[in-house]
């Protein structure tokens, strides 16, 4: 009943003060949902947002089919959708109740659109997973929870929905359960809440409502508004990429960011990023006056102790040293019409830097439907695979699983400027030293002219292990 | 450690995006229609850039149909900030005595918002416009990108939008092509009352419940500020204690009735508020879908 407690104006115990006070401390919380399309998606949301509060009468009124709340036309923003009765896009819906905000992106679960999921996955700390009580799972549920669980999303809530087509059956609800959570483990998806609900009747979406007396849990309304987001980005090492100098006079200097993850302070030893220049941090600027501290994800513009060359691109990091690389292996999801080409030019775009990249091979495709990996060469839209990218020059990142900002990047099509997919880093693809020793054996290979004497063994295991002793000298 | 607040949150957002602009464009602009969207989103520009000034100029599409206290408003702020201000309006379509009553609603706004938006754009080279439109306002809204892509005629193609993930934005494009840029998706209208509140930002009166001479039309209070706003059979004059909820032309802008007179007592009257406010915006109503056909058109 969360919503019904919000106190009105006209209330005699109105107080403006203390409930403006009360509404600026309020968190956030930023949400998706993730539904195939006939798992009464729109309806869920339609309800969560009326009973909410959050739809107000005209858009209401306009929505009224037959004398009845249509809740999807509330949703569904474009006139093909309207038309065809289905969702396209990804639409960003705003709620509040007297304990937090919310930002929902509601994406389609149409097999064609993994590119709009993956979207609204990317800024998402919980997802809303649907399913029909009355199918059971589907290959589409499958998909959703894989790709949430790829995107990172730290909190998922099972809505078992169409509970009212079961007759509220709590054993159809448990064998569901049972048979995704085997799923859910198997894919290493964070923790999962079930619920059993009716979007169509209301039962445990802002209500508990009356028909299943059998489960105890939080409705999905109260859910949303008590579960600990758990922001791991807080406490994450500090990593700040520079997105822009400012400098208005001779006097200051200040490099202006989002922080992505951790804190700072005034007197921190810092790093700068590719340079490898360190200092220690002056002041943290703001309009609102210079900070004691900052953490993620506020927007700041630091100055420095010393006078070191800092530019756009640039990273400001402490604690534990990101990897650096210019060859890293990805899980990449493919949103271009144009398949991925290992011939063809890309940008990537990472943090604040953009700059030319290739991809150097496809090493697997993941079969989003049986979670088999097979080989490819390729990538074609809306597939996912794991892939090399080489960019023209070092990265500096961490990777996506334990930093979702110095993680991530975008391809962009050199071409057409589209945005040609988004990964995820996994790790460096250049770590060992056989890797490199091996490299530079080709290297070298291909640098020495044809017919010219080249002193190293014609076997390339042998050479390997000339150049590795090599390496170890100089690195030593 | 605490997590941020969601205007905390929304703000750090904001000035990401609009230093993303700043140093990816050449010739960034940012559009400034007077209201308090655009207040918030200027004061979010000075944020971003402190302690150096707002590294663009601020456009104003004038209809010359706007309320005269905006003009008013809009001409002191700009020189309190010392921040360049374009000012461009369809003068031919003017001149050939475009307005609402003669041509209608939707090709009033196609010559006078639409038309004149792009030839300022054009006019002035700009490959990037920010626009303070917020996704809760309208239904098609909800669907745009924070970077918008538009082609070189300025068009929306709603079903072919750039993916946005994270906060990696592409601002790619060929000469003649333009970004359009929301700042303040993710705001709502209660998150941008409680900032101006926090903040302190100066808005239009007009926004203010007080006493006005308006036209009494069924449920519409319009303000006649404009001599072909003519009273219609069955208007009646009076003097009604009302505010504006959202600003556009004095024509196609009604006053709602009010009693809220200060910042707290318009957010007290928005937690109540059972209508939203682009209810009395005539021209987001002329046909099913008319925002969305605007857009793909150019408008903002």
């Amino acid at each position: 009943m969360a919503a019904a407690l919000v106190q009105t104006p006209t209330h005699p115990s109105f107080n403006i003060e203390e409930f403006l006070a009360a509404e600026e401390s309020k968190g956030l919380l930023r949400l998706t949902t993730a539904g195939s399309v006939d798992d009464g998606k729109s309806t869920l949301i339609g309800r969560l947002l009326h009973d909410a509060k959050g739809a107000y009468e005209d858009q209401l009124k306009s929505a009224i089919r037959g004398g009845e709340i249509d809740f999807s036309l509330l949703t569904d923003g474009l006139r093909a959708e309207r038309e065809q009765g289905i969702t396209i896009d990804v639409a960003y819906r705003y709620f509040a109740t007297p304990k937090r905000k919310f930002i929902l992106a509601d994406t389609p679960g149409h097999e064609q659109y993994t590119r709009n999921m993956a979207t609204g996955a990317s800024t998402a700390e919980l997802a809303i997973i649907l399913l029909d009580a009355h199918r059971g799972l589907t290959t589409q549920s499958r998909r959703h929870a894989f790709i949430a669980t790829l995107l990172g999303i730290p909190n998922f809530v099972i809505a078992v929905n169409k509970m009212d087509l079961v007759g509220y059956d709590q054993e159809v609800f448990n064998r569901i359960r049972e048979e995704y959570q085997a799923f859910l483990q198997r894919i290493g998806a964070p923790h999962s809440y079930f619920l059993p609900l009716s979007a169509l009747k209301g039962d445990n979406v802002v209500d508990r409502g009356s028909h299943m007396p059998w489960f105890d849990g939080p409705c999905l309304l109260e859910y949303l508004e008590t579960v600990d987001p758990a922001d791991r980005m807080i406490s994450a090492p500090f990593r700040m990429a520079v997105q822009r100098v400012v400098r208005p006079d001779q006097n200051f200097r200040g490099y202006a960011g989002q922080i992505g993850s951790g804190t700072i302070r005034p007197g921190d030893q810092v790093q700068a990023l590719p340079s490898g220049r360190t200092s220690k941090v002056r002041r943290v600027v703001t309009f609102d006056g210079d900070l004691e501290m900052a953490h993620a994800p506020m927007s700041v513009t630091l100055t420095l102790g010393d006078e070191i060359d800092i530019s756009r691109g640039d990273m400001i990091v402490s604690g534990r040293q990101p990897q650096s690389a210019r060859m890293i292996d990805a899980t990449m999801v493919w949103f271009d019409a144009h398949p991925l080409d290992p011939a063809h030019d890309y940008l990537v775009k990472h943090t604040s830097q953009t700059i030319p990249a290739r991809v150097d091979g496809v090493r697997h495709l993941i079969n989003v439907a049986t979670l088999e990996t097979e080989a490819a060469t390729s990538l074609a839209m809306n597939e996912i695979g794991v892939v090399r990218i080489a960019a023209s020059k070092s990265l500096f990142f961490d990777p996506y699983k334990d930093n979702r900002v110095t993680g991530s990047f975008i391809l962009i099509d050199r071409k057409t400027n589209h945005t040609a997919g988004a990964g995820m880093i996994l790790g460096s693809a250049e770590g060992s030293l056989e890797d490199a020793a091996d490299r530079l054996v080709r290297l070298v290979r291909a640098s020495v002219p044809p017919g010219s004497q080249l002193n190293l063994p014609g076997d390339d295991a042998q050479a390997v292990d000339v150049i590795r002793a090599l390496l170890k000298g100089v690195l030593k | 450690m605490s997590r941020l607040s969601h205007l905390q949150a929304l703000e750090a957002e904001s000035i990401h995006i609009i230093r993303e602009v700043a140093s990816e464009f050449q010739r960034p602009v940012m559009l400034y229609s007077i209201g308090k969207d655009s207040s918030v989103m200027v004061r979010l520009a000075q944020k971003a850039f402190f302690p150096g000034p707002i590294p663009f100029p601020l456009l104003h599409v004038d209809t010359t149909y706007k309320f005269k206290e905006m003009i008013e408003f809009r001409d002191k702020f700009a020189a309190d900030l010392g921040v360049k201000l374009i000012v461009h309006s369809n003068t031919s379509a003017l001149q050939a005595g475009a307005n609402p009553f003669r041509l209608g609603t939707e090709r009033c706004c196609g010559l006078l918002k639409t038309q004149s938006l792009l030839d300022a754009l054009r006019a002035g080279g700009f490959d990037a416009a920010f626009g303070g439109a917020r996704r809760d306002e309208e239904k098609s809204r909800a669907k745009e990108r924070i970077f918008s892509f538009r082609d070189s005629l300025g068009q929306w193609d709603p079903k072919n939008q750039r993916p946005e993930l994270w906060n990696l934005f592409n601002g790619r494009v060929e000469p003649g092509e333009s970004i359009r840029v929301f700042p303040l998706s993710n705001w709502t209208e209660m998150d941008v009352w409680q900032y101006i509140h926090v903040e302190n930002i100066p808005i239009v009166p007009l926004y203010f419940a007080k006493e006005r001479q308006v036209l009494v039309r069924g449920n519409s209070l319009v303000m006649p500020e404009q001599d072909f706003v003519k009273p219609q059979l069955g208007d009646r004059l009076e003097t009604v204690m009302c505010r504006m909820r959202s600003l556009g032309c004095s024509p196609c802008t009604g006053a709602v009735r009010s009693t809220a007179d200060t910042l707290p007592k318009i957010i007290a009257e928005l937690v109540t508020v059972r209508n939203s406010e682009r209810e009395n915006r005539v021209i987001d109503h002329d046909r099913e879908g008319s925002m969305e056909l605007k857009k793909r058109e150019g408008y903002f």
